[in-house]
């Protein structure tokens, strides 16, 4: 098989903060309605069976090591895992959900994850989203957009962020998150 | 700035984060209505001067359709709610008469 390559090729930029386009990700889209019990019980088992992960709270991500699930929706969670994995972890989470009405798709090529690494992280994506990250919790996955284009983020660990956006955007986000991150530019407000 | 909280992920969504999907509450008139109850429902809208029940989606956020109570006139919001229903919370019909005495009803 060819060796997966993500969209700019591991990019840096270093500015306020350091930027890094973080090398191909496993992502597993699950869509099943989270509000119904019965539907809840099997994606707990698929989720568990595919990351090892319980299903996050409302807006909430859980991490563990190179595995996450993220909440996305009232019916959709994130499921991150190495590259590799990720069939592995459609095969599992589709065995759990068998019975119920729901979807599991290996999504890792439609992606690029960003992080961005540094004390002026929260500013740097408060210049693009309309959030407000002293509003943001800890362990809080936020789907917003930045600038013109949907993305989704949250905090890794003390003064580190992780961004993501579709791969065909990959460019474009890249610049803003340069331009928003030039060095200079810092604002303060955080 | 127009500020929405989303019932459905609780965020508290900046106008820029959403998509306005018009009046709620309309009662469809399809198939075997007469001419004149299509056309209501299709151009006829209230556009009251005051208090609006729309449709929003949060279309950055989680993707849901749901509604919200606002004054066109001041721009206050009175709240938002979920979509899947056909008419807005009595709770939220109180708040609004209580704040807007001649508040004539969403319908």
């Amino acid at each position: 098989m060819s060796d997966p390559v993500c969209a700019l090729n591991n990019a840096v930029f270093d500015g306020l903060v350091r930027l890094e386009e973080t090398g191909p990700r496993g992502m597993v889209t699950l869509r099943g309605d989270l509000g119904a019990a019965a539907v809840l019980k099997s994606v707990q088992k698929a989720v568990k069976d595919a990351t090892g992960l319980p299903v996050p709270a409302v807006r909430r991500i859980v991490l563990q090591k190179e595995y996450g699930a993220g909440w996305m929706s009232p019916d959709e969670l994130l499921l991150m895992m190495p590259y590799d994995e990720a069939g592995r972890a459609v095969k599992a989470a589709d065995k759990a959900l068998k019975a119920v009405h729901s979807l599991v798709v290996n999504v890792s090529d439609a992606r690029s994850v960003f992080r961005l690494s540094g004390a002026a992280a929260p500013e740097v994506l408060a210049k693009l989203a309309p959030v407000d990250f002293t509003a943001m919790a800890p362990d809080e996955i936020r789907r917003s957009r930045l600038a013109q284009v949907p993305a989704a983020f949250w905090r890794v660990g003390d003064d580190t962020y992780d961004v993501v956006a579709f791969r065909s955007v990959s460019s474009y986000v890249f610049e803003l998150l340069k331009t928003a991150a030039a060095p200079g530019s810092g604002v303060g407000f955080y | 700035m127009l500020i929405l909280e989303c019932p459905y992920c609780g965020v508290k969504a900046d106008e820029t984060e959403l998509h306005p999907g018009g009046e709620a509450h309309l009662k469809r008139f399809g198939p075997e209505s007469s001419d004149e109850e299509f056309e209501a429902y299709l151009f006829e809208r209230k556009n009251r001067k005051g208090v609006h029940f729309e449709r929003w989606r949060h279309v950055y956020g989680c993707g849901k359709w749901f509604h919200a109570a606002r004054a066109t006139d001041t721009l206050e919001v009175f709240g938002t709610y979920s979509a899947q229903t056909n008419a807005p919370p009595d709770d939220l019909i109180k708040k609004i008469k209580q704040k807007r005495p001649d508040f004539g009803g969403y319908e």
